[in-house]
């Protein structure tokens, strides 16, 4: 795990009148990493994901993206610097077609005069181009025009997971993707996640469910009182014990050095 | 403290309506709607004779030919602003009984002008055309018209269950010759000569619309009568359009001004003219005689039809345009 | 690409319109002849025209209580001046879908400023356009229309059948809007913000500049349908609209576009006026009360926003 630092954050802050959500939290991602965020409710953890997706703006506090600094307004903003994400709750159009959800907000147009002057889409590429996006995450959907709510649950977490890899160029940011699924969709989304880290997308993966970090994550950044309090490495670190400093029951400094990333 | 000073005030304001009414008197014109021009004119009626006889004049209508809850509403205004009598052209006869009755329990003089209310005496009195005669009068100009012509008739009627529209059509078929109900009947007759027979909600769009379905049903039509001059002028646009409006006879009631000139031009054969205004006025002379002596008048006054024609036919009596003109919708 | 086939909703609707034909024509000889389904057409293009603005309304989860009244006050616009103020006829037309233009506009601002539900602004609009067109008429019909400001109503010949020129106006506007709707950008991004307003702003789609816009398009359609309406009477007529009003959601819902937004198609919106029509037609030429035409379309209303339950229930139950 030592890729090249993708995206950094230094000392956020961002107070809701008199509720402090982030205490000036550090934040650090690798080229090519799954990092965890992991964190009691009210750990700052929702509000350190909207700082970076654009969602919230802090109130101090520097986030770099490849060595630059960046301040992101909307998502829109972040969307074009690269960074996608996938709301926990799914973020599609449920009665437009897979192809349509893909390319939402950013259609291909014709090329000539059908394109310019008539401002015709370009249904066949985009059809075309979703399907290559689908095989390239392994997604066993065939037919680009069906509805997305046609489809089952896990399947439409794999087309808003498809979306955000076919247009992240740094990270692709998950905010529970599997908190609404079953045992064998959700196995189906995490392999979805691994596929997409190979792809050499850096992903952040927000999730309560800790068996599930273990299974997935590089590292895991822990969150507490609006800070981070530590960075494990799953391999070495127990649940129990990742645990225990979540909550605050084990001071990081308490673990074995080859625990901490 | 705060409600003894109220009380006070509170009676205070309930009897002032009344101080106030002891000395000018009021009255109150509710009208189907206030946007057509015949109860416009009955308006001007009441108010230019509430004027001469020093009386203050209220009125409201509901918002649309049909709306009795917004009449009930307005009577009950009425009641609370102290008024002596109410004159109504009731939207829905039977539904506004029950506030007439209401009106009526406060003393209050009810007087059902133009529509009667059902049953008819619950109004006080009634100042109203004679619908059936006023059909009685287009169906004999239009037999005339037809000059022994084998009559293929189309009916461009009102609204179903309406006791005008019920008259106008069946006093029609009994001026035109054919066996056709009484005056009490509130159903449409339908002998064999009428072949088409549509609602058009006195509405010219809609008029038009009835108007072309009938003539693709039949389309030898060669008498239409339609329930007023709106209908009518939607009916001749669809027979324009069929360029079946030289040969048709068109016959249709109320003699609004520009129906009149729409008789004056051809597209009319001929109208009833009915007087909107004197009723209004007959209506306030009532109301006066009622707060004066507190005697009430009583039962149905004709307020008086007359034929429009800009062709007089041998014996049907008609008035020609110009009359008509002066007098549409009770001008002077 | 695949062509896509009508969804079962918009099938529906169109398998009503088949029947309804084919049992007037059986019924009466008359029923199924060019000249008279011509009449059904011209007899449904206003409400027809109303109905595109508000299909892109109730696409996108709204609802315009509005729109008949708004059309007739456009119609008293173009009249007014025209035959009052002698404003040359081009320009009358121009103030007249103007006025519905801006009355959309504002329609549109409440909806997205103001965060107000369609509902309501509409019903203060509907008032507020209801009591204009009373008080800038004098509640008096304009009549003596210039023949140019009818010219659309006027016919041409396509063998023995004649056509009226603003049903061919209305078709265009169908065929152009479903273009919009199925081929562009801005088409997608309108079924995307009925479909899911969070998930088309979390995609980058300005949605209060898409709800605007077509709240905006609404207007013309309205200012459009004013023109067929003053073609089609000869008049200005303050009272005009009152029919249209409802009758242009029932031909939206009719034709299976959801309440609930997002789904439906213009198609189908021209199905739901044809069945209106072809009920008040066929009914009359086979001699039967037109009340029925009201209770057909009672029930049919009822059994399409039926269906469309049943399809989103259906839909989600996987």
């Amino acid at each position: 795990m030592s890729g090249a630092v993708v995206m950094q954050a230094t000392g956020l802050v961002k107070r809701y009148g008199h509720v402090t959500a982030l205490d000036g939290t550090d934040f650090e991602l690798r080229a090519g990493e799954i990092l965890a965020v992991i964190g009691d409710n009210g750990a700052g953890k929702s509000s350190l994901i909207k700082a970076l997706s654009g969602a919230l703006v802090p109130d101090e506090g520097e986030i770099l993206l490849d060595g630059r600094p960046v301040h992101f307004r909307t998502p829109i903003d972040a969307r074009r610097a690269g960074i996608e994400t996938v709301y926990q709750d799914l973020a599609v159009a449920p009665a437009m077609s897979i192809a349509e959800n893909l390319f939402l907000g950013r259609e291909l147009r014709r090329a000539g005069a059908l394109g310019h002057v008539f401002r015709m889409l370009d249904k066949p590429r985009m059809i075309a181009e979703s399907r290559m996006h689908l095989q390239a995450l392994q997604i066993g959907v065939t037919s680009m025009t069906q509805a997305v709510e046609s489809l089952s649950g896990g399947q439409r977490q794999g087309v808003a997971v498809a979306r955000s890899a076919a247009f992240a160029q740094h990270v692709v940011i998950m905010d529970e993707p599997t908190a609404a699924l079953g045992v064998k969709e959700s196995g189906m989304v995490l392999d979805l996640i691994r596929r997409v880290r190979d792809r050499g997308l850096a992903v952040v993966l927000i999730s309560h469910n800790m068996p599930h970090v273990f299974e997935l994550a590089d590292r895991i950044h822990v969150a507490r009182l609006g800070r981070r309090v530590a960075v494990l490495n799953p391999k070495h670190v127990s649940m129990s014990n990742a645990v225990a400093v979540m909550t605050g029951a084990m001071r990081s400094e308490d673990l074995s050095p080859d625990a901490r990333a | 403290m705060q409600v003894r000073r109220t009380v006070p005030i509170v009676l205070f304001l309930l009897i002032l309506p009344t101080l106030v009414g002891a000395q000018t008197p009021t009255i109150g014109l509710i009208t189907k709607t206030e946007t057509n021009p015949y109860f416009v004119m009955m308006k001007k009626g009441a108010e230019s004779a509430a004027k001469a006889n020093g009386v203050r004049l209220l009125s409201g209508a509901g918002r649309n030919d049909g709306d009795n809850a917004g009449q009930v509403a307005v009577i009950e205004n009425m009641i609370a602003a102290g008024a002596k009598v109410i004159m109504i052209t009731p939207s829905d006869a039977k539904a506004i009984v029950p506030a007439i009755k209401r009106a009526q329990a406060k003393g209050i003089l009810v007087i059902a002008l133009d529509s009667p209310s059902d049953p008819v005496d619950a109004a006080d009195a009634l100042f109203a055309t004679d619908n059936y005669r006023a059909g009685t009068l287009i169906g004999r100009y239009a037999r005339a018209a037809l000059k022994g012509k084998p009559a293929r008739i189309a009916t461009l009627d009102l609204i179903p269950g309406h006791p005008v529209g019920a008259q106008r059509h069946n006093g029609f078929l009994k001026g035109f010759g054919l066996t056709a109900p009484d005056r009490n009947v509130n159903t449409l007759g339908k002998p064999a000569e009428v072949v088409c027979m549509a609602d058009s909600y006195g509405d010219q769009s809609r008029g038009q619309t009835a108007m072309e379905n009938c003539l693709q049903k039949n389309p030898d039509i060669n008498v239409v009568y339609t329930i007023n001059e709106p209908t009518a002028a939607g009916a001749y646009k669809a027979l324009k359009s069929r360029r079946r409006e030289k040969d048709v006879v068109l016959v249709s009631v109320d003699g609004g001004c520009q129906g009149v000139r729409d008789v004056a031009s051809g597209e009319i054969a001929a109208t009833a003219q009915q007087y909107p205004m004197k009723m209004a006025e007959m209506g306030v002379s009532a109301a006066m005689t009622f707060i004066r002596t507190g005697k009430k008048p009583r039962g149905y006054t004709d307020t008086g039809v007359a034929l429009i024609a800009a062709k007089p036919l041998a014996g049907v009596e008609s008035r020609d345009v110009k009359t008509g003109l002066d007098l549409c919708f009770g001008r002077k | 690409m695949k062509l896509r086939l009508p969804s079962a909703a918009t099938l529906g609707p169109l398998v009503a319109l088949v029947m309804a034909c084919a049992f007037f024509g059986m019924r009466s000889d008359r029923f199924l002849t060019g000249d008279n389904l011509s009449i059904v057409l011209q007899q449904v293009m206003v409400v027809g025209v109303i109905a595109v603005g508000q299909t892109l309304i109730i696409l996108t989860a709204g609802v315009d209580l509005s729109c008949g009244m708004v059309m007739a006050l456009g119609g008293i616009v173009m009249t007014t001046l025209a035959v009052e103020h002698g404003v040359p006829v081009p320009m009358a037309i121009g103030c007249g879908i103007g006025a519905t233009t801006a009355v959309g506009l504002v329609n549109g601002l409440l909806v997205t400023r103001l965060k107000l539900p369609p509902f309501i602004v509409t019903l203060g609009t509907l008032n507020i356009a209801f009591a204009t067109t009373q008080l800038y008429s004098n509640a008096q019909t304009v009549t003596d229309v210039p023949d140019s400001m009818t010219a659309l109503g006027g016919t041409f010949q396509v063998g023995n059948t004649s056509i009226v020129y603003g049903v061919v106006v209305m078709l265009l506007l169908y065929m152009v809007a479903t273009y919009v709707l199925t081929q562009t950008a801005a088409g997608r991004h309108l079924y995307a913000v009925g479909n899911n307003l969070e998930a088309a702003r979390l995609s980058g789609i300005a949605t209060p500049r898409v709800l605007l816009g077509v709240y905006v398009v609404a207007g013309m359609c309205y200012g459009l349908a004013a023109l067929l309406s003053v073609a089609r009477t000869g008049v200005g007529d303050p009272n005009a609209g009152q029919a249209e009003n409802l009758e242009a959601i029932t031909a939206v819902v009719l034709g299976g576009t959801s309440l609930f937004g997002g789904r439906g198609a213009l198609f189908g919106t021209l199905v739901g006026a044809l069945i209106v029509g072809v009920f008040r037609n066929g009914l009359t030429l086979i001699g039967v009360s037109s009340v029925y035409q009201v209770l057909v379309t009672g029930v049919l209303v009822i059994l399409a926003v039926a269906a469309d339950q049943f399809a989103r229930r259906g839909g989600r139950a996987t």
